[in-house]
């Protein structure tokens, strides 16, 4: 997994008529978090879109491992895991169906494995409940645990920090940790800084 | 992370995921799959209503009443086609998957005809017997039915699709829907005709067949499209 | 060589530039031919024998129900490139062309109402034309409201295209079907048989007076090109210059 590397170069593009983003270039090796900072509006959750292919750009090129991502772009996505605002998580059914139905349109996953990634997250608790019974907080442990499951080198992540407590910031901060110390990367928007080891951060904010 | 990870799964058995769950979903508020159903019992009636009990009128347009009211109702139902995994963010997730999104939609509407097409098809004889239709011609009933009812659902996911975010969608998405749905309208209301006359309706159940097979192969992909639209 | 000719069509100025120098030539001729068209038709073709005068007005419904069926192709096709090639101009021209294109289907159903009324005594009847023309109206009505549905240009221009092309997909199965069905249904009182036949006398005038409204089309459709350039580009520095 290390190795791995996400690159953009001159990215352009429009939101109605704005000019969101101006030129804007990137790379993020294996084992890095990129952190994108900014004021609201200033464009992160549009360019973790626009990364993952989802918004169109104008001008500009994304890279993943050297190629061209519209190349192959369903290879892309089998290589990345975006979470977004909200976790799609259905309220009538359980964490645990929702993840494995999640982790189950990847690859072939075990209730055992789905239950384990769970527990990691803190949610095994609860893991069984159907989520309309859970709090914001709950369902943020229970989407985190899906990233896990993804077994993907590369984590898109919307203000992965949303509705937790500091001891889930933690929980954030451990998984990023031990994401990055096997060789994956990530790019994050976040309004606080999240706690991890210096060396592996880099910043780029958007409202500059 | 995993040793080797197992293989990733096949778009076949993703699409049988995304039934697998849109059914066990459905299932969890069964009270929502009656709504379409008593939309068209109540579409039925209001002919009835409106031309009069006389026993003869009715056996003659029931055939039309029967299909009108099921179009109706099927149009209902394709609102919330897609509409839930808007809002929570699931089609995005579906876009993300790194699997085909065709294969994605196509379960998703496949699933949609069961909960939605198969019970008006069941139904239907019912409401056929109100207006005058012998039962002997039940079979034939349920089986036009439920063939033009998966055309129906195929065709309309396209404009599901198109009309996600769009104002007053549900109005628009029938003046899409209603034009390409003609051809299925006429077809299989002339199926039902002649099945309840108790004459061979294969000619027309074999162009409501070809539409099916058209729509079933085409549709999700320009639904996808419309999805990825609605994303960007 | 033939593809910077290509791209340059994918400029904005460059059409609405191209678009403005054009549209005398297509409207001068069009007038010309249109008039030239009707003349003939009005004037110099013998009365049908059956028919009498009434008959003429085939004159004006042929080729605007053609025209119809054109413009809806054009549409698609025009859409289908913005879509596959993300080219703006493209859906400009797409979007020019619904409401003429609706207009047309519009003129075809009154014309086509007005020439069955001696012949059958009402004003409408379900023949195979004149409800595959309705159901046409019905597909740019769509159209033209999915459009209208959406406020971010880009996405209604998208959707819109999605749906063009699967319309063109449709159309010839809707035909096929409502003649199917106009068959099976067929009442005796309504044959149409007489109009396949016309003579070559009243031919000349009906292909001059086809290519007119053909002509009139890519008139008005270069003015409304101009009109939905403008209106999309309208922040763009071009513009002031181009109106200058």
């Amino acid at each position: 997994m290390s190795g791995c590397i996400l690159s953009a170069q001159n990215l352009h593009l429009w939101r109605a008529e704005r000019h969101v983003l101006r030129g804007l270039s990137l790379a993020v090796r294996g084992g890095e978090l990129l952190q994108l900072t900014g004021a609201n509006g200033a464009g992160k959750t549009t360019l973790l879109r626009a990364l993952c292919g989802l918004n169109h750009l104008e001008e500009g090129q994304v890279f993943w491992n050297e190629r061209d991502v519209r190349e192959d772009r369903e290879g892309f996505h089998a290589s990345l895991v975006y979470l977004g605002h909200e976790p799609p998580l259905k309220a009538d059914l359980s964490g645990l169906e929702n993840l494995t139905f999640w982790a189950g349109l990847r690859r072939r996953v075990t209730r055992a494995a789905v239950l384990e990634a769970l527990t990691r997250t803190g949610a095994g608790e609860f893991a069984q409940r159907a989520v309309r019974t859970l709090s914001a907080g709950q369902r943020r442990r229970v989407a985190l645990a899906g990233l896990i499951l993804a077994a993907v080198p590369l984590w898109l992540l919307d203000e992965p920090t949303t509705n937790l407590d500091s001891r889930g910031q933690e929980l954030v901060a451990a998984l990023l940790d031990a994401h990055l110390a096997a060789g994956g990367l990530a790019i994050a928007a976040v309004h606080h800084r999240l706690a991890i080891e210096p060396a592996r951060v880099r910043e780029l904010n958007l409202s500059a | 992370m995993a040793q080797s990870p197992p293989p990733l799964t096949a778009p076949l058995a993703a699409a049988r995921l995304v039934i697998t769950r849109d059914l066990m979903l459905a299932f969890r508020r069964p009270e929502q799959l009656l709504h379409p159903l008593a939309f068209f019992a109540l579409v039925a009636t209001l002919f009835a209503l409106a031309l009069g009990p006389e026993r003869a009128t009715l056996r003659l347009i029931a055939p039309g009443v029967l299909w009108v009211a099921a179009l109706l109702a099927a149009l209902l139902a394709l609102e919330f086609l897609f509409r839930d995994d808007s809002q929570d963010g699931t089609l995005e997730q579906y876009a993300l998957s790194g699997q085909s999104l065709t294969w994605l939609l196509l379960g998703k509407t496949a699933a949609h005809w069961v909960l939605t097409g198969v019970p008006l098809a069941l139904m239907a004889p019912l409401m056929g017997y109100t207006l005058g239709v012998p039962a002997a011609a039940s079979l034939g009933i349920m089986l036009t039915v439920a063939l033009g009812s998966l055309a129906l659902s195929f065709i309309g996911s396209i404009g599901a699709a198109l009309t996600l975010g769009a104002r007053r969608g549900g109005v628009l998405l029938s003046i899409l829907i209603l034009p390409l749905a003609a051809p299925i309208l006429i077809f299989g209301s002339r199926a039902t005709e002649l099945a309840i006359r108790g004459e061979s309706y294969l000619a027309p159940m074999e162009l409501l067949g070809s539409i099916v097979v058209l729509s079933f192969t085409l549709a999700p992909l320009a639904a996808a499209a419309a999805v990825r639209i609605s994303l960007e | 060589m033939t593809w910077t000719w290509f791209h340059r069509l994918g400029s904005p100025p460059y059409v609405y530039a191209l678009a403005r120098r054009l549209t005398p030539w297509f409207g001068w001729s069009a007038a010309l031919l249109m008039l030239a068209g009707l003349f003939g038709g009005l004037v110099l073709a013998p009365p049908d024998y059956q028919q009498g005068d009434g008959f003429r007005i085939i004159y004006v419904h042929a080729p605007t129900a053609w025209l119809s069926l054109m413009v809806y192709t054009w549409m698609g096709v025009a859409a289908a490139v913005g879509l596959i090639w993300r080219i703006k101009v493209a859906h400009a021209v797409a979007a020019a062309c619904a409401p003429v294109g609706a207009s047309f289907t519009a003129v075809a159903l009154a014309t086509g109402s007005l020439f069955g009324k001696p012949m059958w005594g009402t004003w409408w009847v379900w023949t195979p034309r004149l409800t595959s023309e309705l159901l046409l109206l019905f597909l740019y009505l769509g159209y033209m409201g999915l459009r209208a549905s959406f406020d971010d240009t880009q996405r209604a221009d998208r959707a819109s295209a999605v749906l063009a092309v699967v319309g063109i997909v449709n159309v010839p199965i809707v035909h096929y079907s409502v003649v199917w069905w106009n068959d099976l249904h067929q009442a005796s009182s309504l044959t149409l048989a007489g109009k396949d036949t016309i003579a070559t006398s009243m031919l000349g005038p009906l292909l001059v007076s086809l290519l007119g409204f053909t002509l009139y089309f890519g008139a008005i459709l270069l003015v409304r090109l101009r009109a939905e350039i403008l209106r999309r580009e309208r922040s763009a520095a071009w513009i002031r210059e181009a109106l200058a």
